[in-house]
């Protein structure tokens, strides 16, 4: 059981684009995509994003539904390499073991609690969906909830990074993310029942494993830009 | 293991800000060349251009590559000296990390406002740097960063009868302002600023004192 009751407070804590655990930093590949032409209005971000919800966004989720259940630290750490290997770019596997350990950094000082030494194993930190789940499973939040902050997590950090980089006005970005909420909402559901699956099975290496070889090639070019206003 | 508190950390971490231009980098390049000798120095950067100010600080004989890490800021340089020091904490700690021993880390953040200052969280002292030309009445405006850094730097003093700038009202707006503590309570005595140029002087000889005294401070507790 966790520390703390289950709480929703937590979860909108977690959930803000505000909470300090680095991700403001990252575009989630919208950097690239804006350079490339690719997205540059409102209408070419909801196609970015929608293409992000089918496979980061469901991949991420599913990870992090399965380390918020696990209460073994051995368990975890297969989790966390099955993570690892559905991670073609050396660069994002980096990125997201980074951003991990970021999360990690600020939910120890947020959620004092001994779940998150689960994680300590993992000489280079947890990748970022397992330090998420993880971290749900200290805040209280619930597993269905912890799938929904990973979707919310991979929609959000480009839908930021659009508005600094192409000036979209942010209320109609908002509204993009809101017409993709009910997709949302099932991309959760979908990833949490994938989770429970792999969980009942004990096989991780059930978990979903979508890539998007565009943005794994796009990643590796971008880490060698000498002006680059993201990190990834 | 926890990390380790402020206390117990042998590293100096020091915050440098300012506006784009003030000399930032410059200072930071002229501090590593005088201190280098004497102290184990690292330097985070967060500027837009990945290697510009890491290259600046190799070019000028300053530092080796290993003790630079460059910071992204996406589009925030504000945000990740203050809001969200997640990832310049992690470039600071594993400096701290591989780098032994280290004596001192310089952040230089990206350029700021008057109203940016860092987090005690990220450092132990902060320095902003203005210049004169960028107007003589900056210090008057106050602002979080001119009340309240630990040390002001007024830098290009050598340009101040070509712009004009007035250095004596400079000085007694700088005074005044940072005479206050927040709550209106007068300090003991008002937080110190400098006036310096590189050109004149490239080792910026003021600034590394200030550095010096604080790092023996550290070293040594009961000397403070």
């Amino acid at each position: 059981m966790p520390f703390f009751h289950m709480t929703r407070s937590a979860l909108l804590l977690l959930a803000d684009s505000r909470f300090p655990a680095g991700a403001y930093a990252h575009s989630g590949g919208l950097e690239s995509a804006v350079a490339a032409g690719r997205v540059h209005d409102t209408r070419s971000l909801h196609e970015f994003l929608n293409g992000r919800l089918h496979s980061a966004a469901l991949v991420a989720a599913s990870f992090a539904a399965a380390a918020c259940h696990c209460e073994n630290a051995a368990t975890l750490g297969e989790i966390d390499h099955e993570y690892d290997v559905r991670l073609l770019s050396p660069t994002l596997r980096t990125t997201s073991r980074r951003l991990g350990r970021q999360l990690m950094h600020t939910a120890r000082a947020t959620w004092p609690v001994p779940r998150l030494g689960l994680l300590d194993a993992l000489a280079d930190g947890p990748h970022q969906p397992v330090a998420l789940g993880v971290a749900c499973a200290a805040a209280g939040i619930a597993a269905e909830d912890a799938a929904l902050c990973a979707v919310q997590g991979t929609l959000r950090v480009p839908a930021d990074a659009a508005i600094k980089l192409l000036g979209l006005n942010p209320a109609e970005v908002s509204g993009v993310l809101a017409k993709l909420a009910q997709d949302a909402d099932r991309t959760a559901a979908k990833a949490l029942t994938m989770a429970r699956m792999a969980q009942l099975k004990n096989d991780f290496g059930m978990l979903p494993a979508l890539g998007s070889p565009l943005l794994d090639l796009t990643a590796e070019d971008h880490a060698t830009w000498e002006v680059r206003l993201f990190a990834s | 293991m926890p990390p380790e508190t402020p206390d117990t950390r042998g590293t100096l971490r020091i915050g440098i800000g300012g506006p784009v231009g003030s000399g930032k980098t410059s200072l930071v390049a002229a501090l590593c060349r005088t201190l280098r000798e004497e102290l184990s120095i690292a330097v985070v950067t967060n500027d837009i251009h990945t290697k510009d100010d890491a290259e600046v600080l190799i070019e000028r004989g300053a530092l080796e590559p290993d003790r630079i890490t460059p910071v992204q800021t996406g589009c925030s340089p504000q945000t990740a000296i203050r809001d969200d020091i997640a990832a310049n904490l992690e470039a600071v700690e594993s400096l701290e990390a591989r780098i032994a021993p280290l004596d001192l880390v310089l952040i230089e953040s990206g350029g700021d406002s008057l109203s940016t200052t860092f987090s005690r969280g990220l450092i132990d002292r902060q320095i902003f740097v203005i210049d004169v030309a960028g107007g003589d009445r900056l210090p008057r405006k106050g602002g979080p960063a001119i009340t309240s850094a630990d040390l002001l730097v007024v830098n290009k003093t050598d340009l101040a009868p070509h712009v004009p700038a007035d250095l004596e009202m400079m000085r007694r707006d700088a005074t005044a302002q940072r005479a206050m503590a927040p709550g209106g309570v007068a300090r003991d005595t008002p937080l110190p600023t400098l006036f310096t140029s590189l050109s004149e002087h490239p080792g910026a000889p003021a600034v590394a004192d200030w550095i010096r005294e604080l790092v023996i401070e550290r070293r040594n507790p009961a000397s403070a």
